[in-house]
């Protein structure tokens, strides 16, 4: 697992220093390609910065890297919001695919789960796309900013549950047989799952699947909650099957964006790279790390950002 | 542990074969960005927007943005892909799409277990995942 991390951390590493850093060319254009004062290669390289970074914090503080991607690129970046949801789709996508086939394996992420909610939250993930692609810029940008605000509230007042008390499976899931069995590594402990409440909890992710085609954020902020407070399923399996479940509600997104040109190589790779090796970086900050210092500053960056594209959207 | 337990801890062969078609799409359609990319910065393939001028089309929306840069909208950049800026959309396309094929293998499984609503239900997500892919659903500002 080290080993394979490793490769893959500086296969990452080799191919962006190629591409970016020291692109033949460099040295002509910096001096004819400016543009905004800066050459071509400026944005990309401090995207690649910033995302790195983020992909540490997201890590760290407990979020996915297309939450925070979305306000701060949109908020203080000179790209225009349409690509950065495009992009911010195509990084959430990213992570979730590169996360899914593991927590498929492991049986901790359950397709069984995923099917119906995935089914419901990419055709609303659709819908929210094309409203947000629809509404005029600085409308959506108020919308986010007030999203982001909420999202910072959720992460200082929900609370998890390891194991959720399920006293019995509701009518729809024991119909569909969404259930489980799954070994707490930690423990040895073997915990048999159910969920209760899927009516609802499936009507929750039409808001979901709406809320993140239109903002191109990801949605595991929401997907958590949704799964283990409101539906009953183990933590574990709530963050795993959210983490997958990312990879088909983005995918429907991202086609419509991709579909109506919202994607810019030179913004979308340097962005993909700067998430993941942020990432792999994070992961092992972790065992140094205080997570709950790293989550504060998570929740008022994304306020700050919320902040910033509320009142750009306001035109302040 | 009993021999019940132990094949309830184990992800069903359905589950298995979506992860299996995903990890491979998933590192296919990393390499191929990866590549398209290095063609793309390298100068090897002359890009459509020269790569000092993309920085004077991303601030606008996309809707002057393929104004300006008379670039079409949906599966139109597979006629461009000769240039090294489009022709890092296939493994974009890769990545995007992959979903859709994991979906799709996965209903002989379900069929044959005899697990109809899963496999409609999978059925109906290759439409409504094809259908975004196939460009038909367009919006504007």
């Amino acid at each position: 697992m080290r080993i394979n991390d490793n490769l893959w951390a500086m296969m990452l590493i080799g191919l962006f220093s190629l591409t970016v850093w020291v692109p033949p060319a460099f040295a002509e254009a910096s001096a004819e390609a400016a543009a905004g004062g800066h050459a071509w290669w400026f944005w990309p390289i401090i995207l690649f910065i910033v995302t790195f970074i983020m992909g540490i914090l997201a890590v760290l503080g407990g979020v996915g890297g297309g939450v925070l991607y979305v306000p701060i690129i949109s908020g203080f970046f000179p790209f225009h919001l349409d690509f950065v949801r495009g992009t911010g789709l195509l990084v959430a996508l990213s992570g979730a695919l590169a996360a899914g086939p593991g927590l498929l394996k492991m049986n901790l992420a359950s397709l069984r789960l995923a099917i119906p909610v995935a089914l419901i939250a990419s055709t609303c993930a659709i819908i929210g796309a094309m409203i947000g692609l629809a509404l005029p810029t600085n409308i959506v940008q108020i919308a986010l900013g007030a999203t982001i605000l909420g999202i910072c509230i959720l992460m200082l007042t929900a609370k998890k549950s390891t194991v959720p008390d399920v006293p019995q499976a509701d009518r729809l899931s024991s119909a569909l047989r969404i259930c489980g069995v799954y070994q707490e590594a930690s423990t040895g402990e073997i915990i048999d799952w159910k969920v209760h409440r899927t009516p609802l909890g499936l009507g929750l992710f039409v808001l979901i699947g709406i809320m993140a085609g239109m903002f191109g954020l990801g949605a595991g902020w929401a997907n958590v909650p949704a799964l283990n407070l409101l539906m009953g399923a183990p933590l574990k399996i709530s963050v795993a099957t959210s983490k997958f479940l990312l990879s088909i509600t983005d995918t429907s997104a991202a086609w419509i964006y991709m579909n109506k040109g919202c994607v810019i190589p030179i913004m979308v790779v340097p962005s993909l790279v700067g998430i993941m090796l942020g990432s792999f970086v994070g992961v092992r900050l972790l065992k140094i790390a205080k997570p709950t210092f790293i989550r504060w500053m998570v929740i008022a960056i994304l306020a700050f950002a919320g902040i910033k594209a509320l009142s750009k959207g306001l035109g302040f | 542990m009993d021999e019940k337990t132990n094949t309830l801890l184990k992800a069903s062969p359905e589950q298995l074969l979506y992860a299996k078609i995903l990890e491979k799409g998933m590192y296919f359609g990393l390499l191929i960005l990866f590549i398209t990319f290095g063609l793309y910065t390298f100068g090897i393939l002359d890009p459509y927007i020269p790569l000092d001028k993309v920085s004077e089309y991303w601030s606008y929306n996309v809707n002057d943005y393929l104004k300006h840069a008379e670039i079409k909208a949906g599966w139109a950049w597979l006629g461009m892909v000769k240039y090294g800026d489009f022709i890092n959309f296939i493994g974009i396309a890769i990545l995007a799409g992959v979903t859709i094929l994991c979906y799709a293998a996965i209903v002989p499984t379900l069929l044959k277990n005899n697990d109809k609503v899963y496999a409609i239900l999978a059925v109906i997500e290759v439409i409504i995942l094809s259908a975004a892919a196939s460009g038909i659903l367009a919006v504007g500002h």
